[in-house]
């Protein structure tokens, strides 16, 4: 079976906004207005930045508490695995489980899968390009899923408001948690998948 | 240009554009990522959805996701209301991502697409209509009402331990709201390009 030509073999390349086939070479989409790009700009150099941000701001989110609960006037602060380990605690343990990988499976996953494709990449590797392909696009989708803590501590927060009786408040480990959720996706966006099968291109056919 | 061939947007390989029937999909043969989709939903049908995505965002928002209620006092809170509960002093930037996440992308979203496809119902193009596409785009990975579903189930849980839970009107809305907008959001809605015959300049 003869594997498909490269776009860049054609002299084409993809508008990512409308699906649009152009001639290499153009600056804008002729269809939808779009700036193009061959590859995406500094994919590299822009991703790894936005990982390392990540992964730096991914140690106060864990260390600092993410929520202040105040129940009839006895007040105590839960960071995200202690959050997760009173669930655990008061029996449940499917709640914990589903806050454990939303919160700490999935973007360490993300922060390992993104690495091992910079690296790679990086190294022109032709190592299992089509499961490196694959487990981009799982990061790709399971990402947004981390933005359940933050979701979980609003919502509380804005229910359990009753002055003196209890309150529910929001603390800082949430916001560097949302920002490594935040910037974990960007970075995931700014990756560029297409340079895993560079290797291919360069290496076999211009040699 | 060329609108019988396809671009892998995974990893650049070119296709001529298979026929595809209705939920049939091409996957691309060098690395497996979807290419194209067969179309789940026409015009009318995608115009129908957004119309009742459009009635059930106003209950989701304008009703209480979830009631609880301790030794006599009552509180309700609103999607607006955990939006704004994280709106206080340094975190507020973290209001704003949610805010987008389970309010303004979805609204947004919405207004779009019922635009869009008003017009596409007639044949016609929206005016605007490369701009309100290329938005949808950008918008879809900040939708995350399927999130914000989980979010509140497991707030309801979490707090059934202590106090009593009702799950508001809003809720109900809401968790429809979520499956419509999988549905609308969706690849079908990028078929307009070609349908609609969007001229190349
Ligand atoms: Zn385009
Ligand atoms: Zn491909």
């Amino acid at each position: 079976m003869s594997s498909p030509p490269f776009a860049s073999e054609l002299d084409l390349q993809l508008c990512h906004d409308c699906g649009q086939v152009c001639q290499s070479g153009a600056i804008e989409c002729p269809r939808c207005d779009a700036l193009l790009h061959h590859r995406k700009p500094d994919s590299l150099a822009r991703t790894w930045a936005l990982l390392i941000t990540a992964l730096i701001l991914y140690v106060p989110a864990n260390l600092l508490p993410v929520m202040y609960t105040d129940m009839f006037g006895s007040g105590s602060e839960n960071t995200i695995l202690s959050g997760v380990i009173e669930f655990w605690r008061d029996g449940s343990w499917d709640i914990a489980v589903i806050i454990f990988i939303a919160s700490v499976v999935v973007p360490c996953a993300k922060f390992l899968v993104l690495g091992v494709l910079l690296v790679t990449v990086q190294r022109r590797s032709r190592w299992a390009m089509r499961e490196r392909a694959r487990l981009y696009r799982f990061i790709e989708t399971i990402g947004y899923w981390s933005m359940l803590d933050v979701l979980v501590v609003a919502l509380v927060a804005a229910l359990v408001q009753f002055r003196a009786l209890s309150t529910i408040e929001p603390r800082l480990g949430i916001l560097f948690f949302g920002l490594v959720v935040v910037l974990t996706m960007i970075a995931a966006m700014t990756f560029d998948p297409r340079l895993i099968w560079d290797a291919e291109i360069n290496d076999d056919r211009h040699a | 240009m060329q609108p019988q061939l396809i671009i892998c947007e995974h990893c650049d390989s070119v296709y001529q554009r298979p026929a595809l029937t209705p939920k049939q999909t091409a996957h691309c043969q060098r690395c497996g990522a979807l290419l194209e989709r067969g179309r789940h939903l026409t015009t009318d049908q995608l115009l129908a959805l957004t119309v009742a995505a459009a009635i059930l965002f106003m209950l989701a928002n304008a009703f209480p996701i979830v009631e609880i209620s301790m030794q006599g006092l009552s509180n309700e809170a609103t999607l607006w209301a955990s939006v704004e509960a994280l709106a206080e002093g340094r975190i507020t930037i973290i209001a704003l991502v949610t805010g987008l996440s389970i309010i303004f992308a979805p609204a947004l979203q919405i207004i779009l697409l019922g635009w869009v496809l008003y017009h596409a119902r007639g044949g016609r193009i929206a005016p605007g209509f490369r701009t309100c596409m290329r938005a949808l785009e950008h918008l879809r990975p900040w939708s995350m009402l399927e999130v914000c579903l989980l979010g509140i189930l497991i707030a309801i849980i979490k707090l059934a331990g202590m106090l009593e839970v009702h799950a508001g009107l809003g809720l109900w809305a809401m968790a429809m709201l979520t499956v419509l907008i999988i549905l609308i959001s969706g690849r079908d809605v990028r078929d307009l390009w070609n349908e609609l015959q969007v001229p190349v300049r």
